[in-house]
This record gives structure tokens, C-alpha cells and sequence, in this order.
């Protein structure tokens, strides 16, 4: 199993991604620079969060005209996982490998919290070390997190079960504050249909070691180690 | 050179006559502007350096003292930790977004160029009532954003701060920024130009002519026509950045880096001037060869011009292509301007023409100004200001405090700051004091940056000393113990005798502690002229103290959180010493008083007290006593833990005449700690042995915060504390809570 972890000018959780997957789980992963990339060889791909291009005219729409995403498009097509990041949830939306968009908080502000997030879906190659229903804590650090789809397109994502995480409170409930950003439907993350795209704006890499937690809980690491179960 | 004629300078007639003197001949413009610069307060010290000789650099872990880009601490390993303070006060207040956010930009590179990564950012801010005044809150909104999306944007997580509000920074508010690098010892690259026949390399943005004489504006008082100076704050661009800090710490790898220095104040002009008289060597450069942003910049203006984002590398002569192909991967801009050579002269030439030509060393060093300091007279006044009436609601005054803007919960602010990315955040803003970060060889340190402008006004000398007192007992709360110092010291008008004085007692106060406490400054910054025309009024005097701490082993790090059931114990005296006091102020409007006085002898064996009783583990939950004192402390501690206490007052070591004294007090040396009912006598052994008060004083229980002292008891809801405490700052600032 080899991930590759793409660094665009600007990411700033690349090497927090790469130091989870190789000193927290031992897997081989290297870092990828977007210009000189080909990912043959490579059994998956993380996008990581940051400010891809300086976030400059949209998040993420710039990094989503990159030379390596037509090397991602084709792990996607092959069925290899794709897991987009905060910022990575960003490009994969501008790059149309995910549907809705990404807009600002709604306090237009960023936040950075730690928040609850329920699994709605625990059918992916990315959940499936989760319960259905579980609630888990990791962190958000971002401007533009608010998911939006249109009416038509949220009835699609319904219908092909690709909400794969929502905010909460703490025991499984919705309230107003438990939404950092405004999200329509409290949405925290989606899938494709196939479900081997991922885009959460939660970041699990910074929920990977209990030292880092303030509830000592390493809930975000379940999601790397799905990936690694594929095996490859 | 008729446009140099119109850029005004500050440079006094002496100063003209030494270069002058030096010279043996008239300077031209240019030589004028650049000296102009580089002899402002701002980039000199003219006026601090005698003073600031009092502070001791020396110490075990000390790599690197003051005078470079940052200090450099031995953390063990072959791992160092980089550190430096600084401010953008002038442009923040008139442009506070931009004049914030080039301010992170400015210190990031700083870390930068000593070869460190930056790892994290402290801030500490300054502003005017935001209860009163529409203009401050303006400026701390946008201060605020200005700093989250620069740090957040160029991902190095900003860890902690402080923000404090008096009327006296509402026309200069103060935006001061702390950052921290980690490296190898062997990967360190000093802003020395030494070999003759290196390449000077400009690398990063373009040279404009934001930010012209930056550094001659932030060295005078603020007048009505600053509105009109934007064209001095600076542009920022953290993507820029970003790029500038990747492509940097992959060409310092190539091992062909042999020296660094960011622009920062004073331009190209400081930057050359430094590596050459660092090196001693000198350098010329082809401004031609300067890329510009605007076509038809003068000389004077490339020279001085103090646009963002921008590093000058010296690199070893041979190498320019291994190291510019690494900046065009970034897509960072880089040309060789120049070369070092072994005249020690800065020349400057446009083709083959020489613009100005004049010795490194002289520019590096301005001529020093011996200030003359008098004791204001309100000193003396205010210190004997009659005490207020002890008011009957202690209750509803204890809600009133915690929701001063002061002392309320400043998760409005950090909420808006990356405080995570980099994974080092072990300790994280609203958790504890001083954030703890984890270092690559395991250890941890905690950093944490104080001031107290109130105390410092009614008692410079122990405001200051215990601005560094009140640092210290941050990173001693949670574990640590302070192995170095930074510091920044930010008047007013240094030319005024009271203003001087207030200085010199400040540095007395900071110098004497760390002497005391054997803790080295490792580096600072002195910002005069943070005063304005308009009101009349200087600022408060400000010192700022920023500890770092070390731990060995994650085991000793502590929190402030309490479990039901845990004993309450407190480390210290409590003093009537309310001068300066939020309670005083802001409770019954007093400006006056006796200030908390610092001990050094007690301090000495406090600080060798708490970190044997952190080292063995007795303290499940600690916190430090400073701003609203004891009740503010307990108020906090309860709210964070979730659960009430019953404090018996007649417990508390005092020497206070009143409960409103012992409640709100803000004397020095004081902790809370949490332990069991089983470590409670040991801890109280450890701290006889050191001859430090300690005493049981109840215990965490319930729901609410009981205070008794056998004739009146105060009661107080965790929950309506909380509400107070953490819904102020969001509702002065119009967000919903």
C-alpha cells in the first residue's frame, strides 16, 4: 500500500497527513508536488488541507486546474480512493469530483473548534471502521466550509446515501450551534456515488493521536486505517 | 535628484554632521535616505541601547542572543528553538488588517532566515475600550482578521496571546506578534555576508513602493495627517509567503545558503548595511538589477522601499543556479543584485554608475542618544489614593469582572486563528495559560506572552518585573520551567523626560527578575512614539515579556482542569495591592493605588517550589492568579472544569483588611492547585520547606462557586459565571452568543 499525499502551492496540512501515515500507522506515502506528478504506483491519494494558490479568486478552484488532477481523475475512475481534506474537499468540488459548493461561514468568519460529527454513512472504504449513528471529535479549521447543494442535487446525494458525515452535538443531536458554519443540513463531508471520493472539512489528521486531543481521542485515524485495509 | 528633495527624512543635524564627519565629505540623497533609515529609532535603538545593556543574555541554553533576526535556544538533540518579538503598531493603526497581517509576515520571516521552520505565533494586542468605542472595535476586528489570514493562510498555527483594553491605546493600538521556529542546531544560517565573491541574491516579491520610510513613520508620533500615510503600511501577501518559506528552508538544504536576512524595517538599505557589518565585509549591488513593481522608482525608493514578502540570500559564489532553479519550482521570483566583496563598503551602483558609496559599519550603527529621564509626578499622587468603599454585592461585582472585556474569554479571537495545523499543539488557547507545543525530539515547551499596562503606568518598575513574573507563573502552571526571554518595550515619545523615565524603570524591572531568576533575554524590540498629535497622549507604558518554558516528558505537563471531589489549595500571600487592579478601574473607576509588588528572594524559591511540586506529580490542576485575582482565577478554573467549589476565605494566607481585598487582589506569586485529599500535606510540606504559604481552602463540589468568610458568603452559579465570562466579548462585538 502506497499513498500519495499532493502538495499544491500553498497546502499547509501535507506533511501533518504525510507524519500521520508514516509515523502513526508506518504506511509508505510520500509527499507530491502537483507539477511534476504521476501517480502510477500509488494505491490511494489524500489532498490536504491548506491554501492551495492562497485561496486567491475561489478555495480550491485554481489547485482544481493542476496537472496532477487529471492523474487523480484517473484514480477516480479506477476506483482507487481519493480522500479531499478541508481544502482538499475544496478542489474536489471545483473540480466537479464531488457535487455542491463550498461557500463562506455563515459568521464569515474562519473558525477553528473542535466540533462533534455523526457517521450517516459507514458504507464507504473510508467509514467502514465506524458505527452507523457513531458521533466523533476532530477539528475544523476553516473560512469556507459551508456546503451547499441545490434542492435537486441534495435529493440526489439522499438518494445515493453520499452524506457521509454531519455536525451534531455531542450525544448524536442537531442544534443551531452545533452547525460551525452554517452547512445546509449540517453536512460535514460527502462521497461520490461509487463512494471512493471523500471530502470532509473536518480534519482527521489532526485527530489521529491522543497527545493532540483535548478528549485524548484519536478519532480521525479509523479513517486513514480504512484506507489501508484495501490493501494494494 | 529633485523627487529626494521631496521625501521628507527624520534625521536629525547632529546625526547629518556625524555622517558628515565619517564621510569627509557631503552625503548625497541617497547616502541621506538610506542613513535616514537606518538610523531611525525603529532599526537603531538610538535611544534604548544603554539601557537595555542591563539585561542579562547569557545562559545554559542560549545559542544566540539579542542583535540577530531571533534567538536561538538549545532545546537538546541537536534540535534548536528560534523565537523573536515584534509589533506593527504605527501601521495597524491606520491600516489595521494590512498594518496586522504584515506584521505576521514580517516575523515568519525573521524565524525564517535563522534556517528554523516557524511553528507557531503568539499575539498580543492592544486597543482602546471596545465597550465605548466604535473606533477600537474597528481596529480589533480587523487587527484580528488581518492576523488570521495571514498566519492561518501560510499555516503556521497561531498558539496563544493576549489582548488588553485601556483608553489609552485608542488612538494606538498595539499589535505585537511573537513567533517561534524549530531546526538543527547544524542547519542555522546567521545574517553574516563573510565571503568575499558570494552572490547577493534578492528573492520574493517585487520591489514597490509600498512601505516607503515604514520605518522612519513607525519613529515618530502619529499626527492627524497619518490617515494619509497608507502608502507606508505595507501590501500583504501570505501566499507569497508560503512560497517564500518552502522554497527558502529547500534551498537552505542545499547546503550553498551562507547567509539570510529578511527586508523588514529600512528596506534593502538595513538589509545590506547588516550582512556586511555582521560579516565584515562589504557589498555591491546594481540596483538595475532590482526587480521593480512600478517602472520609474528612484534610487531612494528601491533602496528604502519596505515591500513584504522579499529575503536576501547570500549564496556561495558558483551556486546561483542550483538555488534560483529551486525558487522558479515556487514560482518565487529571485535575481542576483550584487556580489560581497572585502571593502567593507556599501556600494551602490545603477549600471556602472555609483550612487552612493559608504561604510557598512558606519550605517549599521547610529549614533547613540542619551535620553534624560524625571519621575512623573502622578506617580507619587496615585499611589496614595484613598481605597473605595467595599461594596455589598460581591457577587454581582465578581459576574461585572468576568465580564470586562479584560478578563472575559477571548475565544471570539482565537477561534478565528489556526491553532492546530503543524500538530503541535499539545495545549491549546482557552485550555491552559501558555500553549504547550511538542518538539521533534519529544520534549515540549510552553510559551506564553504577558503585559500590564495598568500596573506599568501607576509603577513601571514592578509593573514590568511582574509582567515577567506573571509570564513566568504561565509556563509554570503547566509544567514547564522558563529557560529564556523575549521582550518588547513600547513607550511613547522617548525625547520626553517622563516618558524616558518610565522606560528606564521598565528595563530596570525586566532586567532585575531575570537577573534574579537567572532567565536570559534572548532577544527584543523597542517601539517609541506610540503617541499621537491629535489627543496629546502617549500610551500606557507596555512592556510585553514573552517565557519560554521546557519539559522533559509529557507526564509533567498539568492542566487548570478539577475534578469533583478535589482539594483546593492556594501557593502564596494575597496583599491588599489593588492599584492598577481590574477591580479598581473598572469596578470603581480608580486609577491608583499600590501596585503589586514583586519579590525576587520569594520568587527565587516559588519558581524551585512549584516545579519540584510539578516534577513529582502531586498537583492534578493548576493555574496562576494574575487579572481580577483570586475570584477571577476560581471563577475560571470552575468554569473550565465544569464544576463548582466551596472556598473558605479564612483560609487564604492574606494580609488584606477587607474580603473585597482577598476576593480581587492581583498580588504576584500566587497559585491554585487541584490535588487529592491524599497528596494535600505533602505539597504543603514541599512549599514549608521553601518557605512559601500554602493552605487548603476548600474544596470542588456542586454547582455553584461558594465563597464564605464566617460573616458573609458569596454564591454564585457556575453557569451564570460562565455566561458572563464567555458571552461579553462576542456581544460587544455584535456576533450572536
Amino acid at each position: 500500500m502506497r499513498i500519495a499525499v499532493i502538495v499544491f502551492p500553498g497546502s499547509n496540512c501535507d506533511r501533518d497527513v504525510h507524519h500521520v501515515l508514516t509515523n502513526v500507522l508506518g504506511v509508505e506515502a510520500d509527499l507530491v508536488w502537483h507539477a511534476e506528478g504521476d501517480l502510477r504506483g500509488y494505491d490511494g491519494v489524500i489532498l490536504p488541507g491548506g491554501f492551495s494558490y492562497g485561496d486567491y479568486l475561489r478555495a480550491g478552484v485554481i489547485a482544481a486546474f493542476s496537472p496532477i488532477m487529471r492523474e487523480v481523475r484517473r484514480m477516480v475512475e479506477e476506483g482507487k480512493p481519493v480522500l479531499g481534506i478541508c481544502n482538499g474537499f475544496q478542489i474536489l468540488v471545483e473540480a466537479g469530483l464531488l457535487p455542491g459548493a463550498l461557500m463562506r461561514n455563515v459568521g464569515l468568519k474562519f473558525v477553528c473548534k473542535w466540533v462533534n460529527l455523526r457517521v450517516e454513512n459507514n458504507e464507504t472504504i473510508f467509514t467502514r471502521r465506524y458505527a452507523k449513528g457513531q458521533v466523533l471529535r476532530m477539528p475544523i479549521a476553516h473560512n469556507e466550509g459551508r456546503y451547499y447543494i441545490d434542492p435537486a442535487g441534495l435529493k440526489e446525494l439522499k438518494e445515493h446515501n453520499q452524506i457521509v458525515f454531519r455536525y451534531t452535538e455531542p450525544d448524536g443531536t442537531f442544534s443551531e450551534r452545533s452547525n460551525p458554519n452554517g452547512s445546509l443540513e449540517a453536512i460535514a463531508g460527502i462521497c461520490n456515488r461509487r463512494g471512493n471520493v471523500l471530502g470532509l472539512m473536518p480534519h482527521p489528521e489532526r485527530a489521529s493521536e491522543a497527545i493532540l486531543s483535548p478528549y485524548g481521542t484519536v478519532d480521525g485515524l479509523e479513517i486513514f486505517r480504512s484506507i489501508l485495509e484495501l490493501g494494494g | 535628484m529633485k523627487r529626494a528633495k521631496q521625501l521628507k527624512l527624520n534625521l536629525t543635524e547632529e546625526e547629518v554632521d556625524h555622517l558628515r564627519r565619517e564621510l569627509g565629505r557631503e552625503p548625497n540623497d541617497l547616502e541621506l535616505a538610506m542613513a535616514d533609515a537606518e538610523w531611525s529609532e525603529h532599526c537603531s535603538y538610538k535611544s534604548s541601547k544603554p539601557l537595555l545593556k542591563l539585561l542579562p543574555t547569557q545562559g545554559k541554553h542560549v545559542i544566540l542572543g539579542p542583535g540577530y533576526d531571533a534567538g536561538v535556544v538549545d532545546v537538546g538533540d541537536g534540535y534548536v528553538l528560534t523565537a523573536h518579538i515584534e509589533s506593527h503598531n504605527h501601521p495597524s493603526a491606520i491600516d489595521p488588517y494590512g498594518g496586522a497581517a504584515t506584521g505576521v509576515g514580517g516575523i515568519l520571516r525573521d524565524i525564517l532566515c535563522m534556517g528554523t521552520r516557524p511553528i507557531a505565533l503568539l499575539d498580543v494586542l492592544r486597543f482602546g475600550s471596545i465597550s465605548t468605542s466604535s473606533h477600537s472595535k474597528w481596529l480589533f476586528k480587523h487587527v484580528v482578521r488581518g492576523i488570521s489570514d495571514y498566519g492561518n493562510c501560510v499555516g503556521v498555527p497561531t498558539v496563544g496571546g493576549e489582548v488588553e483594553f485601556d483608553e489609552s491605546f485608542e488612538r494606538n493600538c498595539l499589535v505585537d506578534v511573537v513567533c517561534f521556529g524549530v531546526g538543527k542546531r547544524s542547519d542555522l544560517v546567521l545574517a553574516e555576508a563573510r565571503y568575499p565573491g558570494d552572490s547577493i541574491m534578492l528573492v520574493g516579491g517585487l520591489t514597490g513602493r509600498d512601505g516607503l520610510h515604514g520605518s522612519s513613520f513607525a519613529s515618530a508620533v502619529l499626527t492627524e495627517k497619518s490617515e494619509q500615510e497608507r502608502s507606508a503600511v505595507q501590501i500583504p501577501d501570505p501566499f507569497a509567503e508560503k512560497m517564500i518559506i518552502e522554497a527558502t528552508l529547500e534551498a537552505i538544504a542545499t547546503g550553498r545558503v551562507r547567509g539570510l536576512k529578511d527586508l523588514g524595517g529600512g528596506g534593502l538599505s538595513c538589509a545590506l548595511s547588516e550582512v556586511a557589518a555582521k560579516g565584515s565585509t562589504g557589498v555591491e549591488v546594481d540596483l538595475t538589477k532590482v526587480p521593480l513593481r512600478e517602472e520609474d522608482m528612484h534610487p531612494i525608493e528601491i533602496m528604502i522601499s519596505e515591500s513584504q514578502e522579499r529575503m536576501l540570500f547570500i549564496v556561495q559564489g558558483g551556486y546561483e543556479e542550483e538555488v534560483a532553479k529551486i525558487f522558479r519550482k515556487y514560482g518565487v521570483r529571485c535575481a542576483v543584485i550584487g556580489k560581497v566583496t572585502d571593502d567593507k563598503h556599501m556600494t551602490i551602483k545603477r549600471g556602472e554608475e555609483v550612487l552612493a558609496r559608504i561604510r557598512a559599519d558606519l550605517l549599521a550603527n547610529a549614533p547613540i542618544i542619551y535620553r534624560s529621564a524625571k519621575k512623573p509626578q502622578y506617580i507619587d499622587e496615585l499611589r496614595k489614593a484613598p481605597k473605595p468603599e467595599e461594596p455589598r454585592d460581591l457577587a454581582q461585582r465578581l459576574l461585572q469582572l468576568l465580564s470586562l472585556p479584560n478578563i472575559a474569554s477571548k475565544q471570539w479571537v482565537y477561534e478565528q486563528y489556526d491553532h492546530e495545523v503543524g500538530l503541535k499543539t499539545v495545549f491549546k488557547p482557552g485550555q491552559t495559560g501558555a500553549a504547550v507545543l511538542r518538539l521533534p525530539n519529544g520534549k515540549f515547551i510552553a510559551v506564553r506572552a504577558d503585559g500590564n499596562s495598568k500596573h506599568c503606568f501607576l509603577d513601571p518598575y514592578n509593573g514590568a518585573a511582574g509582567v515577567f513574573a506573571e509570564a513566568c507563573r504561565n509556563v509554570l502552571a503547566v509544567g514547564t520551567e522558563p529557560i529564556a526571554m523575549l521582550d518588547h518595550l513600547q513607550f511613547g515619545d522617548p525625547s520626553n523626560p517622563e516618558v524616558f523615565w518610565t522606560f528606564s524603570e521598565c528595563v530596570r524591572g525586566i532586567a532585575d527578575y531575570a537577573k534574579s531568576l537567572n532567565i536570559p533575554c534572548i532577544g527584543g524590540k523597542v517601539s517609541f512614539y506610540n503617541e499621537d498629535r491629535v489627543s496629546g497622549k502617549a500610551i500606557k507604558p507596555t512592556p510585553v515579556v514573552a517565557v519560554i518554558g521546557l519539559a522533559e516528558s509529557f507526564d509533567v505537563l498539568t492542566k487548570c482542569y478539577f475534578d469533583a471531589g478535589m482539594r483546593v489549595l492556594v501557593v502564596g500571600e494575597t496583599r491588599s495591592e489593588l492599584g492598577g487592579s481590574e477591580y479598581y478601574e473598572s469596578i470603581h473607576g480608580l486609577v491608583g493605588g499600590v501596585v503589586p509588588q514583586v519579590d525576587f528572594d520569594y520568587e527565587k524559591r516559588l519558581h524551585r517550589c512549584m516545579l519540584k511540586i510539578m516534577n513529582l506529580r502531586l498537583a492534578k490542576a493548576v493555574e496562576d492568579v494574575s487579572k481580577g485575582g483570586l475570584a477571577a482565577a476560581l471563577a475560571e478554573v470552575c468554569i473550565k472544569s465544569g464544576v463548582g467549589m466551596v472556598i473558605d476565605l479564612k483560609e487564604v494566607p492574606h494580609r488584606c483588611e477587607r474580603v473585597d481585598e482577598i476576593l480581587f487582589s492581583e498580588t504576584h506569586g500566587r497559585f491554585i492547585i487541584g490535588a487529592d485529599r491524599r497528596d494535600e500535606s505533602r505539597i504543603k510540606r514541599i512549599c514549608a520547606s521553601f518557605n512559601i504559604p500554602c493552605e487548603t481552602i476548600g474544596e470542588a463540589k456542586g454547582d455553584d462557586l461558594v465563597f464564605e468568610s464566617g460573616v458573609r458568603r458569596i454564591e454564585v452559579k457556575v453557569e451564570e459565571l460562565e455566561r458572563a465570562w464567555r458571552s461579553a466579548i462576542p456581544r460587544l462585538m455584535g456576533d450572536e452568543v
